[in-house]
């Protein structure tokens, strides 16, 4: 048995043209009708001590009608098998029960009018490894190595059109390699992606993780609770930021006070001028479009010189506030953000430190005391403690718990010059798009408890 | 889905096995159907109405050794015949590199049907009486205009889980679900705080009951009222008591985890991380104090995450984990139990249709004890009450914790004292059990629908019932504002 080669790309968007000029073509008078869909076709590999642990396919393809009939709006979304003539029917049927709902439902005095936003094709093919071919040009660099973690690969589509003429798509091919080595007990992270697995790559991210696993040979260091001068790696300060993404830069979490940026958005409290942040599309992380299909610019500025400059407004945050949309989503978190390097120099960066914590990871981040921006999370994986510019050994992993406005405010020292991608790796329910750019970070006294 | 669909489906899907054998050692499809609709109510006005339908199959073989897996949506007889050979080409491929030998051994052979307790389906709630509900929960709340947002929301789902397998499996499991929520945000200046109320578990319509939900919501908004005006918590060394709203995260996070066995054997390194618990620890392991006992109960009526079966066809049944405080049992499938040489349970559970199942909590249960509410607060001259979670951080071995409530109450000299707000308290997993001083004799059942691990990652349901406990000498801290 073979299976027979397909264009899972190809295919997906002949039943997108098709599905959505049938359904759009039911529309009565008076409806008006926005259509998402979201599929890939994924191999994910599993791998405990170099060895597999678990290998899965996913085909998968969802689709969602939002429907505005009468002041009313309503939601569905459901499996696609594939077949047009089988999906066919099924999306008339949920088409009819948007109409049954409607009819009984409240009226929605924040829906957004439909409008044609314009549209796009945009196609990223990729390189990618045969599903057969994965595992040995995984493991073979890796041999001798306790490696874990997960290879996720192949085809991602995002597409979205409405009744009013306007119409997306977004299809892209990459995989990702998120692992860590262990010595034992302790650990060292890495992570290779792209759209075109290089075995010379490959072997070159895996030598850099060694080097950094082999740091923690050292001897075994213990760090009291404290305030301790840390710098934070590309990949940790990517983690703190991270939480920007729960309700700090959402207009509507403001409004219904559940903003950690309150004061910040109030203009009671100010970052450092050392850190700007912006949403940077231009990365080609993820598309611009959002589920109502708007588009949103290239690049908008978030904070500028520790200043906000925009909160992520989505269409019904402004209209139920009356402020100005710009492209978010309705969950109005960051989907590209992308913060400028510094002036710390890669080779600078331990001597700035003198004696403090290293960190490469961050884990289980989470609001402590929202009005506060405070946030607590653990140390993980290669972390060390620093003295005089050189790295003694390995922590124990440590708790910390830190106020943004003092971690991002007059805490933050320095940022790094190069500033790292940090690709979505996020596989709940289906392979996520996205992902962020940061540097490191170098703060004063960051508060450590446990 | 209509008796002739059914009979289709079990057509194509023995027809598809028997495909599969060709090739395969053993076979097996995984059907799983889910409709989830999402209700909400803001400030009195309709926030969300959504419903989505989540359906297909999971393909899986046994092939040299590895067992390996391939979903799909399209679930006609070619569909599943080109999944088969999906799975089969790529499981071929890396059972070279496996990490254990398995056998059919590890997929028992399982006949028998579930449905879960309810008076009333689910789908036989008008959408009119659930809105109805909810709007009279949200306009309970408007007690004041310091309360900013008034949310009453519900999650209804229903689930099938049709499993056949080539060595004879035939299990049938259907689940109503229900997850009502009621939050209440109070603000002033820069202040802000939030109250909530849940009720979360296997239950069809008939708690749908407007009488409870405006009572629930009138008290929730009163107490984010109260929070506002309060004083923050206080810092310190001091008793503790907990409330079943916030046992049902301090049992998940810090004995749920630490015991899944596949993260005991490594497998969640990578993502969910490791456990300080050992193999060795098993039989021997002071975990908590003698009040201490826990169980792994998959059978408890109305509990979120009960079911008769796993999704490898073992059958479930309820297992103490610790027992008057020492570790008896591990969260570990058959495969996990084979890997370990460990007593385990049956917990392997899949998010989807679309996920191979791995060692999941189901419903994880600390037993009630004797002492009633009003004993406990007798119990502490200085400490605090804290009821719901807000805020759960935890390290990847599950040792050092930091949590935080709603909603916290004074107790001196055995007596309620003033509400405090941003009640936070941190320690270390074994220590902390070890300091259980009291338990209640009533629990209450709580779940929730998001427990994420695995890669790829997973969410599932966790039912966790607990009575209040009572734990000495806590480092209890409030926040900044």
């Amino acid at each position: 048995m073979s299976a027979p080669k397909m264009d899972f790309i190809a295919d997906v968007r002949g039943l997108f043209d098709a599905l959505s000029a049938d359904v759009l073509g039911q529309l009565r008078a008076g409806e008006e009708l926005t259509i998402n869909v979201s599929a890939e076709e994924s191999l994910f590999v599993r791998f405990n001590n170099n060895r597999v642990r678990q290998n899965t396919d996913v085909a998968q393809i969802d689709i969602s009608l939002q429907l505005q009939a009468d002041a009313r709006t309503v939601s569905k979304s459901r499996t696609l098998t594939g077949s047009v003539d089988v999906d066919r029917p099924a999306l008339t049927r949920l088409l009819e029960q948007c109409r049954d709902e409607i009819a009984v439902l409240p009226l929605d005095p924040y829906q957004v009018p439909l409008q044609n936003n314009g549209s796009s094709s945009e196609e990223f093919r990729g390189h990618l490894l045969a599903p057969q071919d994965v595992v040995s040009a995984v493991v073979a660099p890796a041999a001798g190595c306790d490696l874990a973690g997960l290879y996720a690969g192949g085809s991602i589509i995002r597409a979205n059109c409405n009744s009013m003429g306007q119409r997306h798509w977004f299809a892209t091919e990459t995989f990702f390699l998120d692992y860590s080595l262990y010595n034992g007990p302790q650990a060292a992270k890495g992570c290779y992606a792209g759209s075109r697995w290089d075995d010379v790559e490959w072997a070159a991210n895996l030598t850099r993780t060694k080097a950094l696993l082999a740091l923690l040979s050292r001897p075994q260091q213990s760090v009291k609770p404290g305030a301790y001068r840390t710098w934070l790696a590309p990949r940790a300060f990517s983690d703190l930021l991270g939480m920007l993404g729960w309700n700090a830069l959402s207009a509507s979490a403001w409004k219904q006070g559940h903003s950690p940026f309150k004061k910040l958005a109030e203009g009671e409290a100010r970052l450092s001028p050392l850190l700007s942040i912006e949403e940077n599309f231009s990365m080609g992380l993820t598309p611009r479009f959002n589920s109502l299909g708007e588009v949103s610019e290239t690049r908008l500025p978030l904070i500028e010189r520790g200043e906000l400059k925009s909160l992520l407004v989505s269409s019904r945050t402004a209209k139920e506030y009356g402020l100005v949309a710009n492209g978010a989503s309705g969950r109005e978190g960051p989907r590209a953000m992308d913060v400028p390097g510094g002036t710390l120099d890669e080779e600078g960066v331990l001597q700035a430190l003198g004696t403090g914590l290293y960190l490469s990871n961050l884990h289980y981040l989470n609001w402590s005391d929202v009005v506060s921006a405070r946030v607590t999370g653990m140390t993980r994986y290669a972390c060390f403690w620093v003295e005089g510019g050189e790295i003694v050994g390995p922590i124990s992993d440590l708790r910390w718990d830190e106020s943004l406005y003092s971690a991002l405010g007059d805490k933050l020292l320095a940022l790094g010059a190069r500033a790292e991608i940090d690709p979505a790796t996020d596989t709940y329910h289906r392979r996520a798009l996205g992902g962020c750019r940061t540097p490191g970070a170098l703060i004063e006294d960051f508060t450590f408890t446990l | 889905m209509s008796a002739a669909q059914t009979m289709l489906t079990q057509t194509s899907t023995k027809s598809a096995i028997t495909y599969a054998l060709q090739a395969a050692d053993w076979a097996a499809i995984r059907h799983a159907s889910e409709t989830t609709t999402w209700r909400s109510i803001r400030n009195g006005k309709p926030d969300s109405n959504d419903t989505s339908l989540d359906e297909g199959a999971m393909c899986e073989v046994l092939v040299d050794g590895h067992f390996g897996y391939a979903a799909t949506a399209d679930r006609s007889l070619a569909g599943l015949q080109r999944a088969f050979d999906r799975a089969i080409a790529t499981t071929r491929a890396t059972s070279q590199h496996k990490a254990q030998a398995f056998t059919a051994h590890e997929r028992p052979r399982a006949v028998g049907n579930f449905r879960s307790a309810r008076q009333r389906d689910l789908d036989a709630l008008s959408l009119a009486e659930i809105t109805d509900c909810l709007l009279a929960a949200s306009q309970a709340m408007q007690l004041s205009d310091l309360l900013v947002n008034r949310t009453a929301s519900a999650m209804l789902v229903q689930t099938q889980i049709d499993y056949f397998s080539s060595n004879g499996s035939e299990t049938h499991q259907s689940f109503d679900m229900l997850d009502i929520t009621l939050s209440a945000t109070a603000v002033e200046g820069s202040e802000s705080q939030t109250r909530s109320w849940s009720r979360t578990g296997q239950f069809g319509g008939e708690v749908f009951d407007r009488a409870v939900l405006v009572e629930q919501a009138e008290r929730t908004a009163r107490e984010a009222l109260a929070l506002l005006l309060a004083e923050n918590c206080p810092s310190g060394r001091m008793d503790l008591l907990l409330m079943p709203d916030q046992m049902m995260l301090q049992i998940h996070e810090s004995i749920g985890h630490p015991l899944e066995l596949d993260r005991i054997l490594g497998d969640e390194r990578n993502y969910a991380g490791w456990s300080f618990v050992k193999a060795e620890d098993f039989g021997c392991l002071q975990y908590g104090s003698p009040l201490m006992n826990v169980s792994f109960d998959p059978t408890r009526e109305h509990e979120l995450a009960s079911y008769d079966f796993d999704d490898g066809g073992n059958r479930a049944t309820r297992e103490m984990l610790i027992e008057n405080g020492v570790l008896k049992r591990g969260l570990g499938s058959l495969e996990s139990q084979l890997r370990s040489g460990l007593p385990g349970v049956a917990n392997f559970r899949s998010a989807s249709w679309n996920r191979a199942p791995i060692d999941r909590m189901a419903n994880i249960n600390l037993e009630p004890g004797t002492s009633s509410l009003q004993d406990l607060v007798a119990q502490v001259e200085h400490g605090v009450i804290m009821h719901t979670n807000r805020s759960w951080s935890i390290d990847d071995y599950r040792n050092k914790f930091q949590f935080g409530c709603e909603y916290g109450q004074l107790i001196e000299n055995g007596r309620l004292g003033r509400v405090v707000r941003n009640p936070n308290y941190r320690g270390v997993t074994v220590d902390f059990w070890n300091r259980l001083a009291g338990v209640g004799r009533h629990d209450e059942m709580f779940g929730t629908p998001y427990c994420g691990k695995g890669e790829p990652s997973q969410v599932i349901r966790v039912g966790h019932a607990s009575p209040p406990c009572l734990f000495r000498d806590v480092e209890v801290f409030g926040g900044q504002s």
